[in-house]
């Protein structure tokens, strides 16, 4: 048995209400972390695991307190210490690391004077050992030739770099315990696999123990030893990796696990119903009774105590794990109907290209093109009716910008869009009709965004309707009630604003909103990446049934590839904001495919400690698309020489029906890739 | 997160009873129960005073100049032997009346001119608020003394000439919290629908701007206030013998070592109110979750 390092004993964590009742955001937390281990720390937003971890560095949160128990650091309370001693243990014996490191860095000091500035305030090192120290830290982080980058400002670094350079940091006064708070959140799927294992080596180098904060069960599973589920400020399961990854004996981990989609299966997840109480409106028993599928009437009378099973150095809250058990193995897929495509074209992007670069007056008035090298360029996509189109890339890969010019909110520099096959549609929305802007629809990423804090869901509603089919009255609010009704909310959220939403519900008004026009084609921006997992599944499902229903088409745009594969029928892989490869998504996620997708399918990663991620390529960021030859050579695994670098690659068609465009001939890179 | 319970029950609320909390909440902390009583005996005294006002403003007495204060005369009498009382319970009037009027219009062409700037941006706006950066360095009471001397000092000259001129700072203001707004999905959804540019602001921008705008007119107003009154000073607002706190300022001052009297109720009168209509824009700002102290005044 190694010897804990923390110990939380019973600690409870609360505000204060306006009317002056006490409202719980942690409730009797009892753990401890041990010397030397990784635990992960695993709930949706609102669960109270940011606070845990906050709390287990001493930091309470302005308005929060104790309401009781104690958290020990080598059997030092850190709860009761004053900001003094506070002081002589974060950083120097606990260390952590920011969600978004790109706003923790300060923006106008150097990553050099960052570091040392940290290893002042937590060391007893001269100024020469300190300078050699810097050197030593970055190259600790892998951040190629540190003598340079630490002359760097952190603008100048990639978000993985900017994170590395966190990480760095936090290690400088050799901390015994790493917080690390949704480190890879932010970051680019390659980018987030290549962090975490830094994470996993600087783990077993130093021996330090480590918390790390998830929301993402992905990341959980590849660099934790032991998992703490919370639910509603509660640990409702704890144990074991793979134990919980598993195994998971307790409701709650079994439908989160479920609801993730994955590369291994075909079709939706399944997905909760419901969601997370608020603090202060848990009821007497269980404090997941409302959502569990699991649960009889004691559930609901009695609070389940967190029982520990030695068999499986498991603790659980349940009344009904042990029936759990051996419903875990059962595996019911829902297949969802992957529809033969029909070939009715309602969508042509033919060349299209599009610049974010300005033309100056003079280059306007001698007609002269400055940009050479558009953002976006060459992009040929037809869409047909009834289809799911994803397009799937990471940041700066030019998806969303496409999305936006077949809205028409950004000019294509060349090429065209026709809609319906004999609509063209302008690149300038005040010149689209009525009707071609009612037929296309857009959702957004983040619903607290798009849709007004100062409207009702009733006015939010009414814009479409009032706007395209010029309802008044009754007939206007019995359409608003029958579009909530297909997003399956009821009628009395019409006079709710969305601050009195979940973030599910808001994400299924913006839905309503889309629908509300009764559009041909929705364009969905990253709809689901705001959204806690278990919502996300739900708001896939609804997203596909009303499709069977009324036979929309989407255009989805995400970063996620297990997203993608579990609701598209075709995908098109960007790199650059050009082509890489297109194809029905069975095909796609199947060799041979481009080295691009294969990267990014490679990166995926999955909540099973099991499945590694394999890394193929550097997760340098590039600014700028290479001005001639193929757009993937600058971080190519499989590059074949200078053809790849000036010649743009051909299209190929795979065996499969999926379209790649590689130089590498397609019979070789079948090869090369099983 | 806080009282949960609360806002998901809660009501949504007619704009009358949504103002009537407003106020409530203003009036609950110490400062602004204080401005807002100031203000409110402000208003109904310079609707009120005409009633109950002892003597006739303009009667000319030479045989009681410069009387100190008595029980006949409570507040003295000036250079002329007329009832200070009497002269101050009046002098807000004309003040009030012209500054409420000219703010609305400040309010107005300021906060229109400004959310259009922020919504169109590009080319139209750089022109436009290069336009409004060039008034802004003009010294407005000379613009203003410009303006009254070719004019005339009538409250159709000097209500919109006041509006104009403090309406420039709303623009900018109006101007930065539409930007805080546009970029939000909501409004490019809405461009996205094919909404109108007049209904994109009227719809989706002014409910959530109006807050700031509002405040930074309230504050406009004390400031137009204290300018009217200059001008009075100056001797080109109020002309004599209609009673005004800026014209009897200028004209008790150099009396002002042996009958104080006359000149320390006008400043009184005009202090209280600017430092009244300061307190309530104040807690109006707070009430609505607006935070003056962390952006500097334009």
């Amino acid at each position: 048995m190694k010897t804990n390092i923390q110990e939380i004993k019973d600690l409870s964590v609360g505000f204060k209400s306006q009317k002056g009742k006490q409202i719980s955001i942690l409730r009797n937390i009892t753990t401890n972390i041990r010397k030397g281990e990784t635990v992960g720390i695993v709930g949706e937003s609102g669960s109270g695991k940011s606070t845990l971890a906050l709390a287990m560095m001493g930091y309470i949160k302005h308005g929060l307190f104790t309401t009781g128990g104690e958290c020990l650091f080598k059997s030092q309370n850190l709860l009761s210490l004053n900001n003094k001693e506070l002081e002589h243990i974060r950083g120097r014996k606990i260390a952590m690391i920011p969600q978004n490191a790109g706003q923790a860095l300060t923006p106008n000091l150097k990553i050099g004077y960052q570091i040392e500035e940290a290893l002042r305030l937590h060391t007893d090192y001269s100024k020469t050992e300190r300078e050699q120290k810097i050197s030593e830290l970055l190259n600790q982080v892998r951040l190629p030739s540190p003598k340079i980058m630490a002359l760097r400002y952190p603008h100048e670094l990639s978000g993985g770099q900017q994170q590395r350079v966190a990480v760095a940091m936090a290690l400088a006064g050799k901390p015994e315990l790493l917080l690390l708070d949704e480190p890879t959140t932010g970051l680019d799927v390659t980018t987030q696999a290549h962090v975490l294992e830094l994470l996993k080596d600087i783990a077993k180098d130093t021996g330090t123990s480590m918390v790390y904060v998830s929301h993402d069960l992905g990341a959980i599973a590849q660099v934790c030893d032991r998992v703490i589920v919370m639910y509603a400020g509660e640990i409702v399961l704890e144990g074991p990796v793979r134990k919980i990854l598993k195994e998971p004996i307790h409701p709650y981990t079994y439908g989160l696990l479920k609801s993730i989609p994955k590369l291994s299966l075909t079709g939706l997840p399944d997905s909760m119903p419901g969601s997370q109480p608020q603090p202060g409106n848990i009821g007497n028993g269980c404090s997941f009774y409302d959502r569990c599928n699991f649960s009889n009437d004691e559930c609901k009378i009695n609070v389940p105590k967190l029982e520990y099973l030695s068999e499986m150095d498991t603790s659980v809250r349940c009344f009904n794990h042990s029936e759990l058990i051996s419903k875990t193995s059962e595996q019911k897929i829902k297949n969802h109907s992957q529809k033969e495509i029909t070939i009715d074209e309602i969508l042509d992007l033919k060349d299209v290209s599009i610049s974010y670069a300005k033309q100056g007056i003079i280059d306007q008035f001698l007609n002269k093109v400055t940009d050479t090298n558009p953002t976006v360029k060459d992009i040929n996509i037809n869409i047909n009716k009834g289809e799911t189109i994803a397009l799937v890339g990471e940041s700066g890969s030019g998806k969303s910008t496409i999305l936006k010019s077949i809205a028409g909110l950004l000019k294509t520099k060349d090429g065209y869009i026709k809609f319906d096959k004999e609509k063209l549609l302008s690149g300038d929305l005040k010149k689209r009709n009525s009707e071609d802007l009612r037929s296309i629809q857009l959702i957004f990423q983040n619903p607290d965004e798009s849709l007004n804090p100062n409207h009702t869901v009733e006015q939010i509603l009414s814009q479409p309707l009032k706007l395209y089919f010029g309802l008044t009255g009754s007939k206007l609010k019995s359409s608003i009630a029958e579009l909530l009704e297909k997003v399956r909310l009821g009628a009395f959220y019409m006079s709710r604003y969305p601050r009195q939403l979940s973030g599910g519900e808001k994400q299924r008004i913006a839905v309503a909103r889309a629908f509300a026009a009764r559009p041909d084609i929705i364009l969905c921006d990253e709809v689901t990446s705001a959204l806690d997992v278990s919502v996300q599944a739900a708001v896939l499902d609804l997203l596909h049934k009303l499709k069977e229903e009324l036979g929309t088409t989407y255009v989805f745009v995400s970063h996620d590839l297990a997203v993608v594969k579990a609701i598209s029928d075709r995908v098109a892989v960007l790199y650059q904001g050009r082509l890489c490869e297109i194809g029905p998504s069975k095909d796609v996620y199947q060799f041979p495919s481009h080295p691009y997708t294969e990267v990014l399918i490679g990166a995926v990663l999955e909540p099973d400690p099991d499945i590694k991620p394999k890394l193929v390529a550097e997760d340098i960021v590039e600014e700028k698309p290479p001005e001639k030859g193929c757009s993937f050579q600058g971080r190519c695994p499989r590059i074949i020489g200078d053809i790849c670098r000036n010649k743009t690659p051909p299209w190929q068609i795979g065996d499969n029906g999926n379209a790649i465009r590689c130089h590498i001939d397609i019979e070789d890179l079948k090869i090369q890739q099983s | 997160m806080e009282n949960s319970k609360n806002i998901f029950n809660e009501k949504p609320k007619g704009s009358l009873a949504k103002a009537l909390d407003v106020i409530s909440t203003m009036a609950s902390k110490p400062s602004g129960f204080i401005g807002l009583a100031i203000l409110v005996f402000h208003i109904t005294l310079a609707i009120t005073s005409p009633w109950f006002a002892p003597y006739d403003y303009k009667a000319i007495n030479p045989s009681l100049m410069l009387n100190a204060p008595s029980s006949e005369f409570w507040f003295g009498t000036d250079s002329l032997g007329r009832d200070v009382f009497t002269r101050t319970i009046l002098g807000g009037r004309t003040a009030l009346t012209i500054t409420f009027f000219g703010s609305i219009i400040a309010l107005l062409w300021g906060g229109l001119l400004g959310i259009f700037c922020g919504l169109v941006g590009g080319r139209i706006d750089d022109i436009v608020m290069r336009i409004v950066d060039a008034f802004l360095s003009i010294p407005w009471i000379l613009a203003m003394l410009l303006i009254v001397s070719i004019l005339g000092t009538t409250t159709e000259v000097l209500i919109p000439a006041l509006g104009f001129f403090y309406g420039k700072g709303i623009v900018r203001v109006a101007r930065a919290a539409t930007h805080d707004v546009i970029a939000k999905d909501f409004i490019v959804s809405a461009k996205a629908r094919g909404h109108s540019n007049l209904s994109i602001i009227w719809n989706e921008i002014l409910p959530n701007v109006r807050d700031a705008i509002l405040v930074e007119g309230a504050m406009r107003w004390s400031w137009m206030l204290l300018g009217f009154s200059s001008l009075s000073f100056l001797g080109f607002g109020v002309s004599p013998p209609t009673p005004d706190w800026g014209l009897m300022i200028s004209n008790a001052r150099g009396l002002m070592s042996f009958a104080w009297w006359a000149v320390i109720s006008p400043i009184v009168g005009l202090s209280s109110l600017i430092i009244g209509i300061n307190l309530t824009a104040d807690a109006f700002a707070k009430a609505l979750g607006i935070d003056r102290s962390t952006k500097a005044p334009v």
